[in-house]
């Protein structure tokens, strides 16, 4: 039973370890790139999440082939989450951009990506 | 004119002088002049509600909505017209006064303290004129935040202190204020001022009824000055002294004992105040508050905080005639309102005229002024008996039916709290009266003669008033009457 | 024509000028802030417009190439929804006309980016506001923050380093709200708000749906600053330019309310959001110790911005509250402060503004009685605001609180009836120590304060009048609230 429950939801441990290890990046680490990395990792395992609740075993990409009939959809993966997923790693990337660019000016006033560092410089 | 209008016309017209009163602070005459020209409109304006109010009717207008069923309401009935004759007609008083005050005195900033006035008395009227709780809290917290630049006149560290205390005091009084009408409109569904209040078909539990009460009693109680939350009224005493005359012994503290008196009779009413056994709490309240602070009269060599304490006491006398619900004890609680104002404004007078004139604030300087200053002594005299309850003055009247009200309620204690505490009163005036009159004074007075007309005038003729209130008490506004016909509607319904 | 695609022409209007304005910008750099004034304008007319006709009709649904939900995404423009974008587009246009001398001021060489950033972050709040699609919330969101972490950026020194630190908050709970929409996706099928709202009563007890509201409202909770979740707010409210931050607080924080107040209300319902944890009383408590400890930090502060800034995480848990009382009272107060204290915000962060334009500072500490006579239009403006923030009538912020009060007495939620007294109380501290110093002389300065010194030196027109409006504006709100809040009333969620 306990092996049925842990091995059925995989998917769901996997994302829970990345989500973990994400939010241990950006809530401990005192480099800033680092919590950059973070932040990067807990994207990736909503994004991953979301991948894995839109496929299933024994279906194919859906793109029409002709022995597959349409009438039988169970054939064919669910494309939202996958599609929704490009947008959401758009974002990421955007985000990621923004970040490196604050990153870059933070490091011209500062000369350090130290959180501490700056914090006391700050004050 | 129109009389449904009258009770906004009243409330607006010392509105509408503030900016022709900051628009001339250069020209002190002409400034002066709007803060006259306001008082008497307004007086006029109020006067003329008077035989509407001795009829026994009301005048209401709704201005505007505040919020869903609830309108800004102004409603000028019998006991309104009453407060609004004395807090108006003392106005006119006090702005002579002020003018002599504040030119004798060198204050700075005149316009902003005559701007001010008249925002008091325009919240007051208002406070006045309150057809239910809602359009009262405007009114109410107008009121402490314009008097708040008055306290702080002087701008000196121990005035800042005052106003920060009054502000700490009246804003959580708001503020409770505004938490017992959202349970009072919760539980009733109005807040309408009603002769015999707005409780009677509703079922409350006894802890809400008791939390509630005691809730709007901390937030009216605290302008009327109940212990134990008395402390900002002596340390307001900073602000100069007409304001201490007209703010805190008219306007702002009866305010407060005028919303007591509005939340017993109109809002849970004489039946329920007795079947929730609410009035005890007032009167052991107020019994306990006037004895302390008579006593602790005695102890203030200031003779403004002497003042201060002596109306803490006297604002209890009314707060003990309302908790008393029976009929002599109530029309006795509106008739006070009226005398300690008038007496208690020309001990006030008094005060600024003294210092004004000779610099003095304690009453142990006070030794032989009565010869440098005749008339002002001579009106303190007449003010301090008149408190004491003195015959024929018109403190007697009112105390005269605050006892019987207590015979009527077969109560025991209160009447003897009223006789020590009257003996009280003549304790700590004495001895004022005693060093004018029986002292010799230094050389420090020589030199000196009465003070300005300005300030003399208007304290003898509140003196005056005060006897003429006394053997008469119908003179003029039959302020009688119309006490016994406020008293009558409580208890008989509107 | 333009009813019918009013919804998608408020929100993509904002997208235009977005693009318009490098364009222009690269050929005249004054032209930016005109632009972007027009484009804001444009959007604000037609959200007026919208507002006043779908408050006799019934709510707008505009789905996007003709496509139906599921399938496609539509826009929902209910009576809730035109309000709110009346109100940040209103709040923005004024706010952008205030800035001009502020940019020039305070960062003249970045206008054409600062402006076309206004505009993509308008964008994003508008549409969050109007979209009825899940998933297009999360890219509407992700628009503004990513715009609003660039604007923050753009200002003193700290500026990076505190839109960083928002930059990694704000993502952590954009991606705990994709997180928890994986979740309802995965149960119901749909994103649309409409379909899952209506999906949802047979789903309500469900493991996964109970995990997607606890990490959506953790996600929005974050953007609009609920305790203990505001540990990025001060500093990027602080560091920011004046301009950015006057346009940033009063909007960003009460488009996030507002998102919670649609998932809360709306998509999960009053019956069904305490059905497995009481979420709600959860949310209540959290804005209860926000109210305090937010106005609590605001006392300890010596920096004007700082200030308001601690005040914005107390005005904020003053919404939430009134959405975690899930009643109509609660409703109204909730949404009638998100109007009072977007307003309200504005002018005190436009007034720290016009000082720091005029002194070069806002530090409490130097305030003086100076500013009364060098500034009285704009101290005014600060006064009617900070008495309204108080709440003593017949301003605007007395009459949120009043329906607060009232939602309190009617859930008999004692607790948080307490709170709202005593935040007032508060509140009272600290703005009447700064009106202290500005409408009085110091009584500890030896040198006796002359009264002539200072002629009057009131900042630019744009900026007064700006300031005033708002601060008229707020007495107006307050005598004819009636009229809003009966608007409000007919917004909550199965009528009143």
């Amino acid at each position: 039973m306990m092996t049925d429950f842990l091995l059925g939801h995989y998917a769901y441990w996997l994302t829970l370890i990345l989500l973990s290890i994400g939010l241990y990046g950006i809530l401990f680490k005192k480099n800033l790139v680092k919590k950059t990395i973070g932040l990067t990792i807990l994207q990736a395992s909503v994004v991953l999440f979301w991948v894995s609740i839109g496929s299933k075993w024994g279906a194919t990409v859906p793109v029409r082939h002709y022995s597959l009939p349409t009438s039988e959809v169970a054939n064919y993966l669910n494309p939202l989450p996958h599609t929704l997923m490009l947008t959401a790693i758009v974002v990421g990337v955007a985000t990621l951009g923004v970040a490196f660019s604050l990153l870059i000016a933070i490091y011209n006033r500062f000369q350090t990506l130290d959180e501490d560092e700056i914090r006391d410089q700050i004050q | 004119m129109e009389p449904t209008f009258v009770p906004l016309y009243a409330v607006l017209v010392s509105l509408l002088a503030v900016p022709l009163i900051l628009l001339s602070s250069s020209r002190p005459n002409v400034r002066e002049f709007w803060t006259i020209l306001a008082g008497f409109i307004k007086f006029g304006l109020i006067l003329s509600l008077l035989p509407t109010a001795l009829a026994g009717n009301s005048v209401e207008l709704t201005i505007i909505e505040l919020a869903p069923g609830l309108p800004l309401l102004l409603k000028a009935d019998p006991f309104g017209i009453y407060f609004a004759v004395i807090a108006s007609g003392l106005w006119i008083f006090t702005s002579f006064y002020s003018i002599g005050y504040m030119r004798g005195a060198g204050e700075k900033k005149q316009s902003r303290y005559f701007a001010s006035f008249a925002v008091c008395l325009s919240a007051t009227i208002g406070i006045a004129f309150s057809g239910n709780l809602l359009t009262f809290i405007v009114f109410y917290e107008m009121l402490t935040l314009a008097t708040y630049p008055l306290v702080i006149h002087k701008e000196n560290r121990k005035a800042i202190d005052a106003g920060r205390k009054y502000l700490s005091y009246t804003l959580t009084a708001g503020l409770l204020l505004i938490a017992s009408a959202a349970i009072i409109y919760n539980l009733t569904g109005t807040l309408d001022f009603r002769p015999g209040g707005i409780f009677n078909d509703v079922h409350v539990s006894g802890p809400l009824m008791l939390t509630t009460f005691l809730l709007f009693l901390g937030a009216v109680g605290v302008k009327a000055g109940i212990m134990p939350i008395h402390s900002w009224l002596p340390a307001a005493m900073a602000a100069p002294t007409p304001v201490s005359a007209l703010l805190h012994a008219v306007a702002v503290v009866k305010s407060g004992v005028f919303g007591v008196i509005r939340m017993t009779g109109y809002i849970f009413g004489t039946d329920v105040m007795t079947a929730f056994s609410l009035n005890d709490i007032m009167l052991v309240i107020a019994g306990t508050t006037i004895l302390v602070a008579s006593l602790l009269a005695f102890r203030q060599d200031n003779l403004k905080r002497r003042l201060a304490y002596s109306t803490v006491g006297h604002l209890s006398y009314i707060v003990l005639g309302v908790a008393l619900i029976t009929p002599l004890g109530m029309t006795g609680a509106v008739m006070h309102i009226a005398a300690h104002a008038t007496m208690k404004i020309t001990l006030f007078f008094c005060a600024g005229a003294i210092y004004v004139n000779l610099h003095k604030e304690n009453i142990s300087d006070l030794d032989g002024i009565a010869k440098v200053m005749p008339w002002t002594m001579g009106a303190f005299v007449i003010g301090s008996l008149g408190l004491a309850g003195i015959p024929p003055l018109n403190g007697f009247l009112s105390k005269w039916h605050l006892a019987a009200g207590t015979l009527e309620g077969e109560m025991i204690i209160p009447v003897i709290i009223l006789v020590v505490s009257g003996l009280l009163n003549v304790g700590y005036f004495f001895p004022i009266i005693y060093r004018a009159y029986f002292k010799t004074g230094d050389s420090s007075l020589d030199n000196h003669t009465e003070a300005s007309p300005f300030m003399v005038v208007p304290l003898v003729s509140t003196a005056i008033l005060s006897i003429l209130f006394g053997l008469f008490p119908n003179l003029f506004f039959n302020f009688y009457d119309l006490a016994q016909l406020i008293a009558f509607t409580l208890f008989n319904g509107g | 024509m333009i009813e019918t695609h009013l919804p998608a022409l408020i929100a993509l209007n904002f997208l235009v000028f977005a693009l318009l304005i490098p364009l222009f910008g690269i050929w005249k750099r004054a032209v930016c802030q005109p632009l972007a004034v027009t484009g804001t304008g444009i959007s604000t007319a037609l959200s007026l417009y919208g507002f006043l006709s779908v408050l006799n009709d019934q709510p707008l649904r505009y789905f996007f190439g003709a496509w139906q939900p599921p399938v496609g995404i539509e826009f929902v423009y209910d009576g809730l929804s035109a309000f709110v974008v009346l109100v940040i587009n209103v709040v923005a246009f004024i706010v952008l006309i205030h800035s001009k001398h502020v940019a020039i001021g305070e960062f003249a060489q970045k206008q054409m980016a600062y402006y076309s950033l206004v505009m993509l972050m308008m964008l994003g709040f508008n549409g969050m506001v109007l979209t009825g699609d899940l998933f297009n919330l999360y890219v509407f969101l992700e628009i503004s923050s990513l715009s609003a972490y660039a604007l923050i950026a753009i200002g003193e020194k700290g500026a990076p380093f505190a839109a960083f630190r928002y930059l990694i908050i704000g993502t952590a709970g954009g991606t705990f709200y994709l997180l928890g929409l994986a979740f309802l996706y995965t149960v119901t099928g749909t994103l649309n708000l409409i379909d899952m709202a209506a999906m949802l009563p047979e789903l309500a007890d469900n493991r996964a749906v109970v995990t997607a509201l606890i990490l959506m409202v953790v996600g929005i909770g974050v953007k609009a600053a609920l305790f203990p979740m505001h540990g990025w707010l001060p500093d990027s409210y602080t560091y920011a330019s004046s301009t950015s931050s006057a346009l940033i607080a009063p909007i960003g924080t009460k488009v996030a309310a507002y998102v919670l107040i649609r998932i809360m209300l709306f998509l999960f319902g009053i019956e069904l959001i305490d059905l497995v944890v009481p979420i709600s009383t959860i949310v209540g408590i959290l804005a209860c110790i926000g109210i305090l400890y937010g106005s609590i930090m605001a006392i300890a502060q010596n920096e004007l911005k700082r200030m308001l800034a601690y005040s914005s995480v107390s005005q904020i848990g003053y919404i939430l509250m009134g959405i975690s009382l899930a009643n109509p009272f609660g409703f109204i107060g909730a949404v009638l402060h998100i109007l009072n204290h977007a307003i309200m915000k504005a002018t005190l962060f436009m007034v720290s503004a016009n000082l720091r334009m005029k002194e070069g500072h806002s530090d409490i500490s130097l305030f003086d009685h100076t500013y009364r006579k060098k500034y009285p239009l704009t101290m005014l403006s600060f006064t009617v605001a900070a008495i309204s923030m108080v709440g003593l009538p017949p301003l605007a912020g007395f009459f949120s609180k009043w329906y607060l009060v009232l939602g309190t007495v009617d859930a008999n939620n004692w607790l948080f009836l307490v709170v709202i007294l005593a935040s007032s109380l508060l509140n009272a501290v600290y703005f009447f120590r700064i009106l202290e110093k500005v409408y009085m002389s110091n009584p500890n300065s030896e040198v006796e304060a002359s009264d002539e010194t200072s002629p009057m030196d009131e900042v630019k027109p744009s900026m007064l009048y700006t300031t005033l409006t708002f601060a008229v504006a707020l007495l107006l709100i307050g005598i004819f609230n009636v009229a809003i809040v009966s608007m409000i009333s007919s917004m909550f969620p199965g009528g009143l």
